[in-house]
């Protein structure tokens, strides 16, 4: 038992979290701390796809006598990585279009807590 | 030549004209608009084309760089993908012709930027339809999602709130399928479809496999709005301007539901899905949920835009729910009503833009008979349009409904076709009240002011938005009377062991 959380420490991070994220998305009345909370989301994804793909003592996966790289098992696989540097570049745009979004309500409604913004609507 | 190419070609045109669009703007501003259509219109012939290629020749693949998947991204255009690239595109252009005029009063001096992003819109859309490649999908789904925020954003005063909720929970969708994804790779290795395919049946007794399902479809199940997951949608399209709303509207969560068709129907297997776990039975009680929910609050929404919504949430449900009977005619209704629910919806948010365009309101509390007089040809518009979503032979939206009630006797649910027609019902009582409204209500108060009603003159919007509108409600009888064609096509679509 003890094995088994120890063992998989990093999964338990990731899972945790996820749950923050998802805490600040739907509990958090402010829509900065939304947005904080959708980043932290995104990011245990990302460490999810990164924490998934290592391997001890393995190396580069270039094939060269240098890197001692011949043996299929002696590589860490690179298409994790690579799917999370534009798994990264779709979260800078998102939090991008985010912010735009939080500058035109601000201008509109000089507040960003949801309960207060709901009540200007009306 | 053209066709080998195809699948690259279609995402690649909006892609190069939305970059160029703002690099053109900046020399002169009125050039995005025909820029805009004309890759449109390019589009729009080249997928009409494609079908037809991949009706009479079989699929076309299309390897990115020359790498041979499972290690190269594949693009596969085959009768399924074909035939939705052709609803979008075709839509789509309609849509954009009648936004001309629209966009032009909306949204004064911002052209360059809008037709850029709508052309973003579309490159994300074809491409979630004709990658074969899972992580792709990912892209294309956040690249069209974006665009799609921005486009829901320059609405009225309250769109970016609206805008605001739609990208959080759709970060979250998207986050979800992402995740989803992982779980695949990591336990099959790779990311392509047709290849998973063949290995997930080794596998089927991980539960790995059964988390990545259930992530995949909540993550689709909120890009597609099935209920519960549906909170985004009533909001974002009622602010959305009219062209956005159009846009987006009948084609955005078409998509959603093809990608959710795709991957149920065409990766996890039908076995899998409906026979070893109750997914299946899950979606489709939870589009009967969605059908009876959107259809009573469009009922209790008195904004035209607000009402066609959450129409939008209770069709979305029919399209679920065909996925979710997983039989031969699930699939047919499920597919058909994908087309026949797009025309529907762009023809229902054109009219809900012109009416707003002319007489400056949609609210139905407001509509009486000077309404007819005014814009004769887009209430008849509105009409066949209504009596489509209602469900009247022989128009397109009959025969959806038709294939999927045939659906519910063939697997026996009874509570799926009380369902169906119930929601007919629902649906006839929230149109019949604006054709009440429209066609009986006298606009005048008292009988000595007969006068003023002779006065009523004819004021149609101009024929450039005229034209999409009759179109597409041409288009729902032709699609009504073609029926049997298309359905054979769609035979040609279905998944092996159906």
């Amino acid at each position: 038992m003890f094995d088994f959380i120890a063992g998989h420490y990093d999964y338990w991070f990731i899972i945790s979290l996820i749950t923050i994220g998802l805490y600040g998305m739907i509990i958090k009345k402010n829509l900065v701390k939304k947005l904080i909370g959708m980043t932290i989301f995104q990011a245990s994804i990302i460490l999810f796809y990164i924490s998934s793909s290592i391997k001890a003592g393995a190396t580069v996966p270039i094939l060269s006598d240098k890197f001692n790289s011949a043996d299929v098992a002696n590589y860490i696989n690179p298409l994790p990585h690579a799917l999370m540097l534009t798994a990264i570049v779709v979260g800078v745009a998102t939090v991008g279009v985010a912010f735009a979004l939080l500058v035109l309500i601000y201008k509109r409604y000089n507040t960003l807590d949801e309960k207060e913004l709901i009540e200007r609507m009306k | 030549m053209i066709a080998k190419n195809l699948p690259a070609i279609l995402p690649l045109i909006f892609l190069a004209s939305a970059l160029l669009i703002p690099l053109l703007g900046v020399w002169k501003k009125k050039i995005a608009y025909p820029f805009a259509i004309t890759a449109t219109l390019a589009a729009a012939s080249l997928s009409v084309y494609g079908f037809i290629y991949v009706i009479l020749n079989g699929t076309i693949t299309y390897y990115f760089g020359g790498w041979v998947p499972p290690i190269g991204i594949e693009y596969v255009y085959d009768p399924l993908s074909s035939f939705v690239a052709v609803v979008i595109n075709v839509v789509a252009l309609l849509v954009l012709t009648h936004g001309y005029s629209v966009v032009k009063i909306d949204l004064e001096g911002r052209q360059v930027a809008y037709y850029s992003v709508v052309m973003l819109l579309m490159t994300g859309f074809n491409g979630m339809i004709i990658t074969g490649d899972l992580f792709n999908l990912y892209v294309f789904i956040e690249i069209s999602s974006l665009s799609g925020y921005a486009l829901i954003a320059v609405g009225e005063k309250r769109a970016p709130f609206a805008a605001f909720r739609y990208l959080i929970i759709g970060t979250i969708g998207a986050s979800f399928y992402l995740l989803g994804i992982g779980f695949l790779y990591f336990i099959s290795g790779t990311l392509n479809m047709n290849d998973l395919a063949l290995i997930l049946p080794m596998m089927k007794d991980s539960p790995t496999i059964l988390v990545a399902l259930i992530l995949i479809v909540v993550g689709l199940g909120i890009k597609m709005a099935i209920f519960p997951m549906h909170g985004w949608l009533p909001d974002s399209y009622t602010y959305a301007p009219t062209t956005s709303s159009a846009l987006i509207a009948p084609i955005g969560t078409k998509v959603g539901a093809y990608v959710l068709l795709r991957l149920l129907f065409f990766v996890f297997g039908i076995d899998y899905f409906s026979n070893e776990l109750p997914i299946a039975d899950l979606i489709a009680v939870f589009s009967c949920g969605g059908i009876i929910f959107g259809s009573v609050m469009a009922i209790a929404s008195k904004e035209m835009k607000r009402m066609l919504a959450y129409s939008s949430v209770a069709q979305i449900g029919y399209i679920g729910l065909g996925i979710g009977l997983a039989n031969p005619f699930g699939f047919i209704g499920a597919v058909l009503h994908l087309l026949n629910h797009a025309f529907m919806k762009a023809c229902l948010f054109i009219v809900a833009g012109n009416l707003r365009t002319k007489a400056g309101h949609s609210d139905i509390s407001l509509m009486d008979d000077s309404f007819r007089k005014k814009y004769p040809w887009t209430m008849a518009a509105f009409t066949v349009a209504a009596l489509s979503m209602v469900g009247l032979p022989p128009l397109a939206g009959f025969f959806s409904k038709w294939y999927l009630v045939l659906g519910t006797i063939e697997s026996s649910r009874w509570i799926y076709l009380a369902v169906i027609l119930l929601s007919s019902l629902l649906n006839a009582v929230y149109f019949f009240r604006i054709l009440e409204k429209v066609y009986m209500r006298s606009s005048v108060k008292y009988k000595s002011d007969e006068s003023y009603s002779d006065n009523i003159r004819q004021d149609e919007v101009v024929p450039s938005m005229l034209l999409p509108t009759l179109v597409l409600a041409v288009g729902l009888i032709v699609l009504g009377i073609l029926n049997v064609f298309i359905v054979n096509q769609i035979y040609k679509m279905m998944p092996e062991g159906l």
